[in-house]
């Protein structure tokens, strides 16, 4: 078997590989712990792929019993966390063909936009945007403006800023390549900036007073 | 360096995956180019707020639920 240590290149194993262990033993305790760790997790991918609540709530379950139960093909030359994503991002797509049968579902959909590529709203934000909303109409904001994304680039978002998977992990769990996360990820970033922008931005009483018209000029981007 | 130059290594400059020379250049262009800036500083935040808000909370039960799915598959199979 290959070992944890030799493939990521870590002295320690990762804590999940002692607790996979205990579960494979008949330790089902032991897999409740992973359940609380990563419970979260799973559910904020799967709702962001989805957007159901429902589905993502059935696909969350649906993916800790398929993990529970293939727990022996899992290899331990991945993460435990990046097994079981990419096992919650397939469970997810397949709930969305289900929901719209007969359409075409990838993550590749959608991709043809240009937009956002270049920076528009050059405004500055103000210093703590974030605090001018309570905490409700900020999650509506959140949630409105990620959910505005193409498929292929608010997946890629949610699993490599959102959850901490980095490049890499990504691209495997999604089965693309690494260059091709690296565009997508830079294009969401710079949409949801874009889309953030008109909620955060410096609110200016009267005329601005800082040198260079701030945010009314055009960025000098050759297309 | 010019904005577009600027641009295409800015995921590198947030994700810190980028050499010393190269921060230093990208570094001396912000000094001089408001436009990037702005757009170094708002697209960090975004990440930020994303990453420490919470906007789809678990909902109460659902642990449960699937404690008992996970028992109920275990008297069958341990
Ligand atoms: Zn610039």
């Amino acid at each position: 078997m290959t070992t944890i240590q030799s493939v990521a290149g870590e002295l320690e194993p990762h804590p999940d590989v002692a607790l996979v262990e205990r579960v494979r033993g008949g330790d089902v305790s032991a897999y409740d712990t992973l359940v609380r760790k990563y419970e979260r997790q799973i559910f904020r991918i799967s709702q962001h792929i989805t957007q159901n609540r429902e589905d993502a709530e059935d696909v969350m379950q649906d993916a800790f019993l398929k993990a529970y139960e293939k727990l022996d093909q899992f290899q331990g030359n991945s993460k435990f966390y990046t097994w079981l994503v990419r096992i919650a991002v397939n469970e997810s797509l397949m709930r969305l063909r289900k929901r719209r049968t007969g359409k075409m579902v990838s993550i590749d959909e959608d991709l043809e936009t240009e937009e956002g590529t270049v920076p528009r709203d050059l405004a500055d934000w103000a210093p703590d945007p974030e605090q001018n909303y309570n905490q409700a109409e900020l999650a509506e904001i959140l949630r409105k403006t990620i959910q505005g994304l193409p498929q292929g680039f608010r997946v890629v978002f949610a699993l490599r800023d959102v959850e901490g998977l980095s490049t890499e992990e990504t691209a495997e769990t999604l089965g693309l390549s690494i260059p091709a996360v690296k565009s997508r990820l830079l294009r969401a970033r710079l949409q949801l900036r874009e889309r953030l922008s008109r909620y955060f931005r410096r609110k200016t009483g009267a005329k601005e007073t800082g040198p260079g018209e701030m945010g009314r000029g055009e960025m000098r981007v050759e297309k | 360096m010019t904005c577009t130059e600027f641009l295409a290594l800015l995921d590198d400059l947030i994700d810190d995956s980028i050499s010393a020379e190269m921060r230093a250049e990208l570094e001396q262009h912000l000094h001089k180019c408001g436009h990037c800036e702005v757009v170094f500083n708002t697209t960090r935040k975004t990440i930020e707020i994303y990453r420490s808000h919470e906007i789809y909370d678990m909902p109460t039960g659902l642990r449960e639920r699937l404690h008992a799915a996970i028992m109920a598959r275990c008297k069958n199979g341990c």
